[in-house]
C-alpha cells in the first residue's frame, strides 16, 4: 500500500465527514466519536445521496436523503435495506489522515 | 577470559527490569556501564503521580539504589547524556568521554511532545515526565492562589491535574477532544470521569484548542482558539509522547516512528539492542510498562544468547487518581459483528461496557466499580469462550455458575390454573384459551378476558403469556420509545432532562442508560433539540447531531445540490434585495428560481461548495438565512393590510415583520409557520398556520394549531387581544410553551391535540405571570439563537470546510 496524506484529523468534525476527490469519484472520509477514520464511496447506492452529509453514529452513517444506514467498516447497508458501498483503507498517524493511495489512484491514467 | 562490555543508554523502567533479569541469570556475562541523563538511577516513574499528590515520597519509589549498583558491579554515569554512537568503532560518546562496547542497549524512553504554539518556551511551561517536572509542580503549588493549566486530558494530564489540585492549586484541564481519555474510554465513561474530577473542583474544558501561551518572561495565561484567556502561573503540557530516537537516527539505525526492533529486540545493527518506549515493534509503539517488562525479559535472554521472542499482549489502563475508579482494556470501539453489553447504575455512578465479538470478549470499559476489571482482562487476553456465561457476564465472576433467572421460562412453566390478574381473577388457562381463539395482542386479551384491564401491574405477565404461547409470532410492544437506542419515550426523556438537570449529550446517554455510544440519526437530533431548548445558555448546539439541511443551512436536493432561500421578513422585499438575488442567481449559475408558497424566493441548484460565497453576497445586500430548512421559525406570511387594502383593519404586514424579526432563528420541535391577515377575508391564509393572527377592528384574534400539509385543519382560537404588544407577548409565550413541552417532530396541531387547547389557554392567556415568564425564557434563548447562521459559516475559517478536503486527481496530475 502507498499511504497518501490527505489532511489533519481535525479538519473533519467529530462525528462528521469530509469529501476527497479521487479518480474513482468522491470518497467520504468519516471521523467517529472514538476518533477513528473510515473512507467509503460518497455515493449512496439507493439514489446517489451524498453520504458525507449524513449523520455519523457509532461506526455507521445514515444517508441524508432517505435514511439508509451503512456500516463504515464493511460498507454494508444495515437493517432491511440491501446495498453496499465501497470502503477504502484509512488510518491516522500523528494526527494526519492517510488513505490507501494505490487503491484510489488506480485508474488515474484512464 | 575478559568479560564482554555492555553499555546501556538510559536508566528507566525498561532497562532497570532488563538489568535485573540479566544479572539474575548470569552475573558474570557482562561488565555493565549505565548512562542516564537524569542525575539518578532507576525509579518507578509511574509512581511520580503519588509523589506529586503527596501520597508518597521520592525515596519510596526508588527501585535501584547506590548499594544495588555497587553490589552488582554496574558502572554508573548518572547525570550524563550519551551524545553519539560510533557503530564502526563500537564506541559511545558521553558528555564526559567515550566507552567502548561489545553490546549496546538503547533504552532512552520517550520525550514529551510539546505543541508548537507561541510561548511554549516561557518559564513556567513544563512537561510531565521526570522528577524535575514533579518538583517544579510541587514548588509552584506552594504559592497561595496559584493557578495551573494542564493541556491534555489523557492519563498523564489528569494525574497531574489531580495532584496539583490536591496541593491546593486552581486547576483547569484543556482537552482537544470531545471527552477525556478518549483513547482509553468511551464517551460514557469519559463523562463520569469528568463529573468526578469536576466534583473535586477541577475545571475541565473539552474541545479546547490552545492557540498561544501568553506572558512576558514567564507564563501568565493561556489563549484558546475561541479567544478565551485563562490565567496561569504554571502550564503543564501532557499531550503525548514521542519515542526518543535521536541517537539511533544519527547512528543510521533503522528508525520509523521508534527504533525498529525484531522479535528478539535487536535493531538493524546486530550488536545494538533496544528496549522500552523508544522502540517500534511490528509497527506498534508502547506507552505503558506491562509490555516493556516483557521486552526486558526478552532483551536479557538475547544478550545471553538464549532464544526468546517478544509477543505483544493486550494492555489494560487504570488511572491513578484517588476517587476515580476506572479501568479499560482491549478494543472497545463499536463495530461490525460486535455487540455491546452495557450496565449502568446512574445512582451509584457505575458504568460498565463489555464488547463482544462472536463468543469472545474483546474489550471492557468500566467506571465506578472496577473490582472485576482484572477478571475481564483475563477473559480478553485468553480469548475465553464466554457463550455459556453470556447472560450474566456483566455481573462479574461472582455470578458465574449460579442458577440464572429467566422470566420467560418461569412464566412458561406456570400451571394453567395459576392466577395472572389478581384484580379480575383471571388465570393463565383463560388467557391461553383467549389467545388461541385469536386474541393475539394485549388489547385483544384485555378486551376478551379483562386481564390487566384494571390496575395494570400484571401487564408484563400477560405479555409473557402471550409471548410463550405465540412464540415468534408475538412482538413485545415497547412503550413508544424514542428509537432503538432507549426504552424511554420522548416525554420521559424531556422530563428527565429537566428534573435531573442533564446538560450535555453525554449526560443523557449515561444517566438515562442509552444502549448505544452516541445515539443514532433518530434520537440524536431530538436530544440535541431538547438540550438546547431547555438549557439555551449552558448547552452548545451540536451541528453533527443535525440533519444535513440544518448543518449546511440550505435544503439538500435530490442531486446533492442545495437550495438557498434568503429571508424576506413578512414577505416584504425591496428592489435592491431583488437585484442582489438576481445577481447571485447569475453569478452562481442557479438553474431554477422559484417563488415559494411562503412569500419569498428560492434559488435551487446551488453547488455545496458555493454556499458560503452566495451567502456572503446575500449578506452584503442585508439579507439573512430564511431557515427554509429548519425545525424552527420559517415564515410569517402577511397580506398588505390597512396601508393599502380598502378592507384592512390593522397593519398586518407591519405586525408580520415584527413577529418574524422577533421569532427568527428560534428552534422548535418541528417547523413553525405563522400568518397575519388584515381582515377576516384572510388573504394570508392565517387560519391554517401553526399560529395565525386575524386582524379585526377591535384588535387581534390569535388562533393556533392549524395545518395545511399532509393534514388540513383550521386553527382554533387561543385568545383575542387589543394591542400589538400583547399579541407579540402571547405569541412568544405560546411558542415557548411549545418549545418546552412539544415532542420532537410534532407540529403544533399534533402537540395541542395531546396537551389540550384548554391547558394552553390556562398557561398563556389566563396566567399572566406565567405568560411573562415564558416570554422571558423565550427571549433568553433568542439572545443566543437570533443570529444569522450564514454569516457565521461564510467566514474565512468556516467556508473552506464546505469544499473537499483534498483532490487526489490534481495531485496525481501534478
Ligand atoms: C420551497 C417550498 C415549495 C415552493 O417552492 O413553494 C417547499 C419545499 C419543500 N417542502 Fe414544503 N415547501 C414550501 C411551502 C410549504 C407549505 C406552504 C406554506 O408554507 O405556506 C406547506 C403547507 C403548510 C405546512 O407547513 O404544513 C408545506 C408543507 C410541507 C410538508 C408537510 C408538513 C406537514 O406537517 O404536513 C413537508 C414535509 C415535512 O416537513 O415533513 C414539506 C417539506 C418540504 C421540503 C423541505 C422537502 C424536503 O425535506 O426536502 C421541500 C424542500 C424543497 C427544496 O429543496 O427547496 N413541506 N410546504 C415552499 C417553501 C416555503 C418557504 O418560503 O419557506
Ligand atoms: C507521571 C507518569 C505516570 C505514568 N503512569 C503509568 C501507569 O500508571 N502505568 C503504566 O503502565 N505506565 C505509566 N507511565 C508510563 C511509564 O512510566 C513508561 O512507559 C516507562 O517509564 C517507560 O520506560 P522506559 O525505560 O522505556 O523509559 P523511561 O522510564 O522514560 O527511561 C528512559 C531514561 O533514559 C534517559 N535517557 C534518554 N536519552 C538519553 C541519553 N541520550 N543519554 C542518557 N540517558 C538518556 C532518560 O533521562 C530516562 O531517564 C507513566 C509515566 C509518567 C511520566
Ligand atoms: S409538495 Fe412535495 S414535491 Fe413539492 S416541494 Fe413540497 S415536498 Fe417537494
Ligand atoms: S439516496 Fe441514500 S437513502 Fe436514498
Amino acid at each position: 500500500m502507498s499511504w497518501l496524506d490527505i489532511g489533519a484529523i481535525d479538519d473533519i468534525p467529530l462525528r462528521g465527514a469530509r469529501v476527497v476527490k479521487t479518480a474513482l469519484g468522491c470518497v467520504a472520509v468519516f471521523r467517529t466519536d472514538d476518533n477513528e477514520v473510515f473512507a467509503t464511496s460518497d455515493r449512496c447506492p439507493h439514489k446517489g445521496g451524498p453520504l458525507s452529509e449524513g449523520i455519523v453514529h457509532g461506526r455507521k452513517v445514515t444517508c441524508p436523503l432517505h435514511n439508509w444506514v451503512f456500516s463504515l467498516e464493511s460498507g454494508e447497508a444495515q437493517g432491511a435495506d440491501e446495498g453496499q458501498i465501497a470502503t477504502f483503507a484509512a488510518k491516522v498517524e500523528q494526527g494526519r489522515i492517510l488513505l490507501d493511495g494505490a487503491a484510489l489512484q488506480a485508474r488515474t491514467a484512464a | 577470559m575478559s568479560k564482554k562490555h555492555l553499555v546501556i543508554i538510559g536508566a528507566g523502567m525498561a532497562s532497570g527490569r532488563a538489568l535485573e533479569h540479566l544479572l539474575d541469570a548470569n552475573k558474570d556475562a557482562y561488565d555493565v556501564t549505565l548512562f542516564n541523563a537524569e542525575p539518578r538511577g532507576n525509579y518507578n516513574r509511574i509512581m511520580l503521580s503519588p509523589v506529586l499528590s503527596g501520597e508518597k515520597t521520592y525515596e519510596e519509589i526508588v527501585t535501584h539504589d547506590a548499594d544495588w549498583y555497587d553490589a552488582n558491579g554496574v558502572t554508573c554515569r548518572f547525570g550524563e547524556s550519551v551524545v553519539s554512537i560510533d557503530r564502526e568503532k563500537k564506541i559511545v560518546t558521553g558528555e564526559n568521554g567515550d566507552v567502548a562496547y561489545d553490546k549496546l542497549l538503547i533504552a532512552s524512553g520517550s520525550a514529551p511532545f510539546i505543541i508548537p504554539v507561541p510561548g511554549k518556551d516561557l518559564d513556567g511551561v513544563i512537561a510531565y515526565r521526570d522528577l524535575e517536572d514533579t518538583n517544579t509542580m510541587i514548588t509552584a503549588s506552594a504559592k497561595p492562589g496559584a493557578k495551573a493549566v494542564v493541556i491534555g486530558g489523557g492519563l498523564l494530564g489528569l494525574e497531574a491535574a489531580a495532584g496539583l489540585k490536591a496541593r491546593g492549586m486552581d486547576v483547569t484541564v484543556l482537552h482537544l477532544m470531545g471527552h477525556l481519555m478518549e483513547r482509553q474510554l468511551d464517551e460514557a465513561a469519559g463523562y463520569l470521569l469528568r463529573r468526578a474530577l469536576e466534583d473535586k473542583g477541577i475545571e475541565i474544558k473539552c474541545q479546547a484548542s490552545t492557540s498561544a501561551i501568553l506572558g512576558e518572561d514567564k507564563v501568565e495565561a493561556v489563549l484558546l482558539d475561541d479567544k478565551t484567556v485563562i490565567p496561569a502561573d504554571l502550564v503543564v503540557m501532557a499531550v503525548g509522547i514521542r519515542p526518543e530516537t535521536r541517537l539511533a537516527n544519527d547512528a543510521g539505525l533503522s528508525v520509523e516512528r521508534g527504533i525498529t526492533v525484531n522479535d528478539q529486540m535487536v535493531t538493524s545493527d546486530p550488536d545494538i539492542l533496544a528496549v522500552g518506549e523508544c522502540v517500534e515493534h511490528r509497527g506498534a509503539l508502547f506507552g505503558l510498562v506491562a509490555p516493556l517488562y516483557d521486552q526486558a525479559k526478552v532483551v536479557a535472554n538475547t544478550l545471553l544468547g538464549e532464544a526468546a521472542e517478544f509477543a505483544p499482549k493486550e494492555v489494560a489502563t487504570k488511572l491513578k487518581v484517588t476517587g476515580c475508579d476506572l479501568f479499560s482494556a482491549g478494543d472497545f470501539a463499536e463495530g461490525e459483528g460486535r455487540e455491546d453489553i452495557v450496565f449502568r447504575d446512574p445512582a451509584r455512578g457505575v458504568y460498565k461496557r463489555l464488547v463482544l465479538e462472536g463468543n469472545t470478549l474483546v474489550g471492557a470499559v468500566m467506571y465506578g466499580d472496577t473490582a472485576d476489571g482484572n477478571w475481564f482482562f483475563g477473559l480478553i487476553k485468553d480469548k475465553t469462550d464466554i457463550s455459556e456465561m453470556r447472560e450474566t457476564l456483566i455481573f462479574g465472576p461472582a455470578y458465574q455458575g449460579g442458577a440464572s433467572v429467566d422470566p420467560m421460562a418461569a412464566v412458561a412453566a406456570l400451571p394453567l390454573d395459576a392466577e395472572i390478574c389478581g384484580c379480575n381473577g383471571v388465570c393463565k388457562g383463560q388467557i391461553v384459551d383467549a389467545i388461541q381463539a385469536g386474541a393475539t395482542d394485549l388489547g385483544a386479551v384485555r378486551a376478551t378476558t379483562k386481564a390487566s384491564a384494571s390496575c395494570g401491574t400484571c401487564t408484563g405477565l400477560v405479555e409473557q403469556v402471550l409471548a410463550s404461547t405465540l412464540g415468534d409470532d408475538f412482538v413485545m410492544p415497547a412503550a413508544e420509545a424514542v428509537c432503538g437506542c432507549t426504552d424511554l419515550s420522548h416525554e420521559d426523556v424531556r422530563r428527565l432532562i429537566k428534573s435531573k438537570e442533564l446538560k450535555s449529550q453525554a449526560a443523557v446517554w449515561q444517566e438515562l442508560g442509552w444502549n448505544t455510544p452516541n445515539g443514532c440519526h433518530v434520537c440524536r437530533p431530538a436530544i440535541n433539540y431538547y438540550l438546547l431548548a431547555d438549557w439555551p445558555l449552558e448547552y452548545q448546539d451540536d451541528p453533527q447531531s443535525r440533519f444535513v439541511n440544518e448543518r449546511r443551512h440550505a435544503n439538500i436536493q435530490k442531486d446533492g445540490t442545495y437550495s438557498v432561500v434568503p429571508r424576506m421578513f413578512g414577505g416584504m422585499t425591496t428592489p435592491d434585495e431583488l437585484r442582489a438575488i438576481a445577481d447571485a442567481a447569475d453569478k452562481y449559475n442557479v438553474p431554477t428560481v422559484h417563488v415559494t408558497g411562503g412569500q419569498r424566493i428560492d434559488l435551487l441548484g446551488v453547488r455545496g461548495e458555493d454556499l458560503p460565497a452566495i451567502w456572503r453576497d446575500l449578506n452584503a445586500a442585508g439579507m439573512v438565512s430564511g431557515h427554509a430548512y429548519s425545525k424552527g421559525l420559517r415564515t410569517v406570511k402577511t397580506c398588505v393590510g390597512k396601508d393599502h387594502c380598502r378592507f384592512g383593519t390593522q397593519d398586518s404586514s407591519g405586525l408580520g415583520v415584527k413577529l418574524e424579526k422577533h421569532l427568527w432563528g428560534a428552534w422548535t420541535p418541528h417547523k413553525l409557520k405563522l400568518g397575519v391577515s388584515g381582515c377576516p377575508r384572510n388573504c394570508a391564509e392565517a387560519t391554517c398556520k401553526d399560529i395565525g393572527v386575524v386582524c379585526v377592528d377591535s384588535g387581534y384574534e390569535i388562533s393556533v394549531a392549524g395545518a395545511a400539509g399532509m393534514d388540513v385543519k383550521q386553527t382554533e382560537l387561543l385568545c383575542k387581544v387589543t394591542t400589538e404588544e400583547e399579541a407579540m407577548e402571547v405569541i412568544s409565550a405560546f411558542t415557548q410553551l411549545y418549545r418546552e413541552n412539544g415532542k420532537y417532530l410534532d407540529r403544533i396541531y399534533k402537540w395541542v391535540a395531546k396537551v389540550g387547547l384548554d391547558w394552553c389557554i390556562a398557561q398563556v392567556v389566563d396566567d399572566l405571570e406565567n405568560r411573562k415568564a415564558l416570554a422571558e425564557r423565550f427571549e433568553i434563548s433568542q439572545s443566543v439563537y437570533r443570529d444569522d447562521p450564514w454569516a457565521k459559516l461564510a467566514t474565512p475559517e468556516e467556508a473552506p470546510k464546505f469544499a473537499p478536503m483534498a483532490n487526489l486527481n490534481l495531485e496525481a496530475a501534478e
